[in-house]
């Protein structure tokens, strides 16, 4: 049955509304069966042969084991290990001892003697692998015990010698999680310090392994090596040799970890000279490692080409003819020295030496430069037919300052088969772009022709980072050109990238502006929904350069020197874009409002009025000064800022004077303030979301001002019952408004989350004030004083660093009674909670530098929809949702959408992580789908969809 | 010393005709069966005779290889095993078998049916050939008998591609076909791993040329094609029905869609059609993106491209063809060149390489003045751009292949002799291998080095490694002892114990006797007794020992005294040890042990006396 029925759909703009998870308090129960380690003792007694004790083991391995058994536990496993003769059985009793040892609250201090001890006399290699792994787990929980590790790495260093890899792989393993970072030997005091060999260099002994025969211990030591990099051992240079020969390594994994050997120490050691082998030259060694990393861009394993390309990324510090070699596949003659030069200098100490070296280049003016870079040499570029006759050959006596192969890195990476290595290079020359403006000068062209790759992905990135380095660039036409085409692309996603970056883009002609309104246009009729995004697009378009619309403007509005023109259609969305442009160009060039007609202001008095967010306030010849309040915030924007910080300094420095919350001023300075602080936040954007939040902190202080000063307090308690609820309903909103306070607000220091904690507990307080005075029952009060108390601690805890800030208020004077408070009875509790509440003062509220609240906006579906949505009942149908987010941490998991039927019934749903976007800094945008499903009811009504920010109370701690 | 010989019959310092033949391990190889574009002769196919004199070509071959199915790579094919006569196996891989018969049949039309000719390989001949082909998998070792046995690697190019690594015992060498390093619209990079053969041959079409970034190229191409059809004007694309034509559709038809432009795009018929059925087909050696997306949308099913009729060719209006054959010399891009050559606005795109001799190459080289068949001159007024869209490697790409797989030597075919020279020498200097680029006819040897596998008992490996220090130093010889049993075709090391016991032999016991005289006035016994206190006093941590049967032995060394008849003062001290005390590194440190002990006795007499 077709329900025709209406059912519209509202909008509700920045509506969130919290649903608090309240967490139930786990229960600890203490049981009292039979202890674990007896079971399994029995266990393991009883099995007959390996399978059965390998079953019970694996058994025993689902069930988690409490803190106070695992010693005994341990001591069975081990028991049972010296008699079990099976390798599988012993392999699975080891992981279990690395598994318990691992155990909250346990200290495996004491098993490290018995699990080194079952090292001695195991045969099996696997076994021994795992024992080693178990000695890593038990090495890593005690980093304060200098004695263990030493022994460990001692036994580390036997084993390495073994012939099984997966041995040699863990002892390998245990040296670079456990090396000595804080005091690593150099070779000399090595002799006396160390007995054993266990203190001997780690570094030296690891890259032993460098060489190993296979492959997967060459890894382990390379991992190892990184590991210890990442406790903050500094690598010896020594090593920058041998990584560099595993570079050409046949395996893949070994390469891999090679790339990021040679990184770390091109990063630690940028500055030093390594010379070139076969000639004098020398470089600097970031310089070589680039270039080493940049041929490993055409490696044969996509994995090692992903990886190099997301290094080189990192390497800011890189000489700058290196970095455009990345560039050209050919090498550059920058690149080539010929092997006569340097002996001239050698008597000259190596830094200098290079100091020549480089000052000989610069010589050079950037003209000869930029014709010698072009012009190659020996290889024909293939654009032009039978250009490739062998040119003669050049001197044999040249050295390449860079392998040949390692040319033209970006361009191989940009041309990659897959695409995660084309991703990984984008992403790598948005990176060195954003650090060298000659370089995103050059790099241009190649991300402009990324738009054109096959996969949506990638023109996306590169189009993300043509936006991040776009404040060094200035587009040609050409390159516009191709930019623009994108604009067509079908999808959304890439379009609205595209209107982003043409928010920032700097063109050179009034063609391009041209040629961009022009795309734009096109794109808006092709487009219909893309409407806000491309008038977006035209504001920031027209207020960056006005110079360039100036000149267009008649033909843009198609003015006309003699003749009136006909007046176009107000509601064209195509006109408005135009006129957008126009107005937003017209904000820093007063003589462009000469040139519009009169039914030009009309439609700039509506458009002010109705898309006031992209039509800038103008300075219009002949109008009234309406607008005088606007120009003159526009015109000292930043000083109004200023003056409005100031303000809302002034405001809370003022409300903190009041001492304690009796007075009745204090109640109408309170209420004054919280109107200003509104005020201000309407006026001010900027601010919107600090005096906000300091409102509402106000309001909390407030209504617990209110409360406390209720007569309630004086009457015989069971008289009160009536005023009461007004002081439960303070008490219950002040909680609300805390947890507003401290889920909406994006840019909060632990001060602030404390102060808002400070003040929840006030209300918790005063709540339980309120029950004690109900006299529900004594059990009731007992319990809710216990969690009372449990949160005062808790806040202890958590706040302990900010308790000295907090000097002289509530939580303060409650820490201060705190061994009363835990002896005494309820009610005496309860009358010290009130004396202390009444006395505690006001607390001051500090401001963080930057504060936002969380906003969401729903743009899609409109409220206004003329034609409603109709679907048969029992049917579902979809509904669009777009959505703009804005200051929210982690959308994906706390936002959902709410959609709220007629009859009350509502439903959550919780939207894909997929279906977030974020299209920029702190901002966020959900387009997803929501099924729309019900029974049928008989007249058109309206379905609310709502954003929900979910919340946790228990998480409160972050 | 072991060879391996190459032989160019076609390809050698030349484009066109490849035709490789391989001697290794005593088995031979013929890489590729090409013919000339530019000859209608005898010249246009390999000269067979060369290979058996008179016998006949099965006797002397053991496989045939296709790289791809490039005209050029396997146009003389049915010729060969048909017509030449050969029955052993052809080796190519799916694709390549499933298109080279329609190339070829397509070829036999031309040639026979619209020139003319007699004495060709007819359709029959086509089917028969096509059954002797085995086909091949990417990475499948195939085992062409007992010794020899073949490999694939994806080689770009054109789909169904292949490098072939032909391996016998340890000698192996790699056939890279044409090849290419740089992924396109609609194939992948060749890809090999490092399988360090003998001899790497590669092409080397375009041996001294480093192309800049293929976007570039693409776009170059793309605004060409764009501003011809805006001036009103006809684009010919002159390209072979497979490879290059695939990815200048995928490029247009997505340019087409983007830039939602009108002008027709038409590709000639025939071939097309069966052609791209086959591109549908075998999408897993596409590139990533195309086999990722078929589901949604195979990228083969152009929406822009239409089939050619020949009388569009004279339709007013801009237009885009594709026609074959890609240098111009001869078919349907040959007609509609002649008719569209006359105008300017016209433009004419040579997508890729031109053998000398064509008309595509003269008209790239410049020519204005083209003379046709019956004297008729052809005036060129048209546009000729040159876009080098030929997916060979580069010598970037060739300079990658030789990193990757790391060969031993290197031998350049498939290119111009002048260019080759200038790669070799660019390779030597590079990676200092040997490389090098014989003319057809010609020979190329090279040694080679072979490891012999040799079988070792583990229990003498793991007896010999425990003797060694500690292990990582892999890159080092080591020695051990053993005895080598060449038995049967089969060598292995076994212990010394175990080779008498199969040899039936008996051991033989080799000892070293020395003589020290000595002046000492005591009895033998004495003396010897004297020698034992001595020693003991001296050598400490050896284990010496006073034999009741009148001997003292240190570790093995036996030492008897023994005293002459003349004079009873001059005692002669014995000293014997066997071989193994000589050479067994535990007590190589015997040997100045025993000078301490000589020098050591005498000293400790002197004493005494």
């Amino acid at each position: 049955m077709a329900a025709h029925l209406k059912k519209r759909v509202y909008e509700e703009f920045s509506k969130v509304v919290q649903i608090p998870h309240e967490e139930a308090q786990a229960k600890k129960l203490r049981l009292s069966k039979p202890s674990k380690s007896a079971a399994l003792h029995v266990d393991l007694c009883k099995a007959t042969n390996s399978t059965d004790a390998l079953q019970y083991l694996l058994q025993f391995a689902r069930k988690p084991v409490e803190v106070e058994s695992v010693e005994g536990v341990i001591r069975i496993l081990l028991e049972h290990y010296y008699k079990e003769t099976d390798n599988s059985v012993r392999l699975k009793i080891a992981s279990l001892l690395g598994l318990l040892s691992k155990t909250n609250g346990f200290s495996p201090d004491c098993i490290v003697d018995d699990a080194i001890n079952t090292l001695g006399n195991e045969k099996s290699h696997q076994v021994l692998a795992q024992l080693l792994d178990t000695l890593l787990v038990i090495g890593s929980q005690l980093p304060e015990s200098p004695a263990v590790r030493l022994r460990l790495i001692e036994v580390a260093c036997k084993h390495l010698s073994d012939t099984y890899f997966g041995v040699r792989n863990k002892c390998l393993q245990l040296l670079g999680c456990l090396g000595l970072v804080d005091a690593p030997l150099t070779k000399d005091s090595n002799g006396p310090s160390s007995s054993s060999g266990g203190a001997r260099d780690v570094q030296s002994i690891i890259s032993n392994y460098f060489a190993d025969q296979d492959p997967r211990v060459r890894t382990a030591a390379i991992k190892a090596m990184l590991q210890l990099h990442d406790r903050g051992m500094k690598i010896h240079q020594i090593i920058y040799d041998q990584a560099c020969r595993l570079l050409s390594d046949d395996y893949e994994q070994v390469r891999s970890a090679a790339v990021q050997m040679v990184w770390v120490l091109s990063q630690l050691y940028p500055e030093s000279i390594v010379p070139i082998p076969s000639s004098n030259e020398e470089i600097r060694l970031v310089d070589d490692a680039f270039g080493k990393i940049s041929h490993m861009v055409s490696d044969g394993s996509w994995m090692v080409r992903v990886q190099a390309a997301k290094t080189l990324g990192s390497m800011l510090q890189v000489s700058s003819h290196f970095l455009e070699q990345t560039l050209d596949k050919k090498l550059m003659s920058d690149l080539r020295v010929s092997r006569a030069f340097p002996l001239a200098e050698s008597h000259a100490t190596q830094t200098e030496h290079v100091l020549c070296f480089v000052n000989l280049q610069r010589k050079r003016t950037a003209h000869e430069r930029a014709k010698e870079l072009f012009v190659s040499g020996e290889f024909s570029s293939g654009r032009k037919w039978a250009d490739d006759a062998p040119k003669e050959k050049l001197d044999s006596n040249t050295v390449n300052l860079i392998a040949s192969g390692a040319c033209g890195a970006f361009v191989h990476g940009l041309e990659d088969e897959m695409f995660e290595v084309r991703i990984a290079a984008v992403e790598a020359l948005c990176q060195l772009a954003r650090s060298s403006p000659s370089f995103a000068e050059k790099c241009l062209d190649f991300l402009v022709d990324m738009f054109n790759d096959e996969i949506e992905e990638v023109r996306l990135q590169s189009i993300h980072v043509l936006r991040e380095i776009s404040t060094h660039i200035t587009l040609r036409e050409d390159q516009l050109d191709t930019v623009l085409a994108v604009l067509e692309d079908s999808s959304r996603d890439i379009r609205e990238a595209l209107h982003e970056l043409l928010c920032y883009t700097n063109v050179s002609t009034k063609e391009c502006i041209q040629l961009a309104l022009l795309e734009l246009l096109k794109n808006l009729n092709k487009y219909p929904t893309d409407r806000n995004s491309v008038w977006k697009c035209l504001k920031f378009l027209g207020s960056r350069h006005p110079a360039l619309v100036l000149p267009l403007v008649p033909e843009l509005l198609s003015t006309h020197p003699y003749f009136d023109t006909p007046e176009p259609d107000m509601d064209d969305p195509a006109y408005i874009a135009v006129l957008v442009l126009v107005f937003n160009a017209a904000k820093s060039c007063p003589t462009m409002p000469a040139l519009f007609s009169d039914h030009t202001f009309r439609h700039y008095a509506y458009l002010r009025d109705s898309l006031s967010h992209l039509v800038p306030p103008l300075r219009l010849p002949g109008r009234k000064q309406v607008y005088s309040l606007d120009s003159v915030d526009s015109s000292c924007g930043s000083s109004s800022v200023e003056s409005a910080q100031l303000f809302l300094q002034q405001s809370l420095n003022r409300v903190s004077s009041i001492q304690n919350l009796e007075t009745a001023g204090d109640q109408d300075l309170l209420n004054f303030t919280i109107r200003d602080l509104q005020r201000l936040g309407e006026l001010q954007t900027e601010l919107a979301g600090a005096a906000d939040f300091c409102a509402t902190y106000l309001r909390c202080q407030l209504l617990l001002m209110k409360a406390l000063q209720e007569k309630l307090w004086n009457v015989a308690v069971p008289l009160y019952l009536q005023q009461n609820v007004t002081a439960t309903a303070a008490a219950q909103q002040i909680l609300e408004e805390t947890y507003k306070l401290e889920f909406l607000y994006s840019g909060l220091e632990s001060r602030q989350v404390a102060t808002i904690h400070h003040v929840r507990l006030q209300a918790k307080a005063l709540q339980l004030i309120l029950t004690a005075r109900t006299r529900q029952g004594l059990d009731l009060l007992i319990s809710s004083c216990e969690k009372f108390l449990q949160e005062v601690e808790s806040f202890q805890r958590l706040f302990l660093s900010e308790l000295p800030h907090l000097q002289d208020s509530f939580v303060d004077k409650l820490l201060e009674l705190m061994p009363r408070l835990v002896s005494c009875k309820p009610a005496e509790l309860v009358k010290i909670l009130q004396t202390t509440l009444r006395q505690s003062g006001l607390l001051q509220l500090r401001l963080p530098e930057q504060i936002h609240r969380a906003t969401a906006t729903i743009v899609e579906p409109t409220g206004e929809s003329d034609n409603p949505l109709k679907f048969t009942s029992g049917l579902v149908v979809a509904l669009d949702i777009d959505a703009t987010l804005e200051h929210l941490h982690d959308p994906q998991n706390s936002v959902k959408v709410q959609v709220l039927y007629p009859d009350g019934q509502s439903h959550v749903i919780h939207p894909k992580p997929g279906d977030f976007r974020k299209p920029g800094p702190n901002r966020h945008r959900l387009i997803t789908q929501v099924y729309l499903s019900h029974t049928a009811w008989t007249e058109p009504s309206q379905v609310e969809v709502r954003l929900l920010l979910a919340y946790s109370s228990s998480s409160s701690s972050s | 010393m072991p060879e391996i010989k190459v032989t160019p019959l076609g390809a050698g310092q030349d484009v066109g005709r490849s035709c490789i033949l391989v001697s290794i391990g005593g088995k031979n190889i013929m890489l590729d069966c090409g013919m000339h574009m530019g000859y209608n002769d005898d010249r246009r196919f390999p000269d067979f005779s060369y290979v058996t004199q008179n016998g006949r070509l099965t006797d002397f071959l053991d496989c045939v290889i296709i790289s791809h199915f490039h005209l050029d790579h396997c146009g003389a094919l049915p010729y060969m095993s048909e017509m030449v006569g050969y029955d052993g196996p052809i080796y190519m891989t799916h694709p390549t078998k499933a298109i080279c018969p329609i190339l070829l049949e397509d070829f036999r039309k031309i040639t026979v049916d619209k020139k003319g000719e007699t004495n060709f390989f007819t359709s029959q001949m086509i089917k028969d050939c096509m059954k002797k082909v085995v086909p091949l998998n990417l990475h499948q070792t195939v085992q062409v008998d007992d010794e020899l046995e073949i490999k694939a690697y994806y080689a770009g190019h054109v789909l169904g591609a292949a490098m072939v690594q032909i391996k016998v015992g340890s000698e192996s060498v790699v056939y890279t076909g044409d090849y290419n390093m740089t992924p396109d619209r609609h194939l992948g990079a060749a890809w090999i791993d490092k399988c360090r053969p003998d001899i790497l041959i590669s092409e080397s079409t375009y041996a001294t040329t480093i192309r800049d970034s293929k976007r570039c190229r693409e776009r170059d191409f793309l605004k060409k094609v764009h501003e011809s059809i805006e001036r009103g004007g006809k684009v010919l694309i002159p390209v072979f029905a497979l490879g290059r034509a695939q990815e200048l559709c995928i490029l247009l038809e997505t340019f087409w869609e983007r830039m939602n432009l009108k002008a027709p795009i038409y590709f000639s018929t025939g071939l097309t059609e069966k052609a791209n059925h086959y591109y549908k087909l075998f999408i897993t050696w596409t590139n990533q993106k195309i086999r990722k997306t078929f589901v949604q949308r195979n990228m083969f099913e152009f929406k822009h491209i239409k089939a050619f009729d020949r009388s569009y060719a004279d339709n007013p209006g801009p237009m885009v063809v594709f026609a074959t054959p890609g240098m111009l010399h001869a078919g349907q891009s040959l007609q509609i060149f002649k008719k569209w050559a006359g105008n300017e606005k016209n433009m004419v795109i040579m997508p890729g390489y031109c053998v000398q001799g064509t008309i595509g190459h003269k008209i790239l080289n410049g020519q204005r003045k083209l003379e046709m068949e019956g004297r008729a001159t052809l005036d060129v007024k048209l546009q000729v751009e040159y876009m080098s869209f030929s997916a060979h490697a580069d010598a970037k790409g060739i300079m990658q292949l030789i990193r990757m797989a790391e060969p031993r030597n290197m031998l350049l075919v498939h290119g111009e002799a002048a260019k080759m020279e200038f790669l070799k020498g660019k390779i030597e200097q590079e990676f200092s291998i040997d490389c090098y680029m014989p003319a057809n006819g010609e020979t190329a040897m090279v040694t080679t080095n072979p490891s012999v596998p040799v079988d070792m008992s583990l229990n003498l490996l793991k007896r010999e490694m425990a003797l060694g220090g500690p292990l990582p130093d892999p890159k080092k010889p080591r020695t051990m002892h053993g005895t080598l049993i060449m038995k049967e075709n089969s060598l292995k090391l076994v212990s010394s114990e175990q080779a008498l016991k199969e040899l039936g032999l008996n051991e033989h016991q080799l000892r070293f006797t020395c003589r020290v005289q000595l002046q000492d006035p005591h009895s033998d016994p004495d003396t010897l007794h004297r020698v034992y206190t001595h020693l003991k006093s001296v050598l400490k941590g050896y284990t010496i020992q006073h034999l009741p049967d009148g001997t003292v032995m240190v570790e093995s060394i036996v030492i008897k005294v023994s005293s002459s008849a003349e004079d009873v003062n001059a005692k002669v001290l014995l000293l014997s040890w066997s071989y193994q005390v000589q050479q067994s590194p535990v007590i190589f440190s015997s040997e100045p042990f025993n000078q301490f002990l000589f020098s050591s006795s005498r000293k400790g007499f002197r004493h005494t006396r």
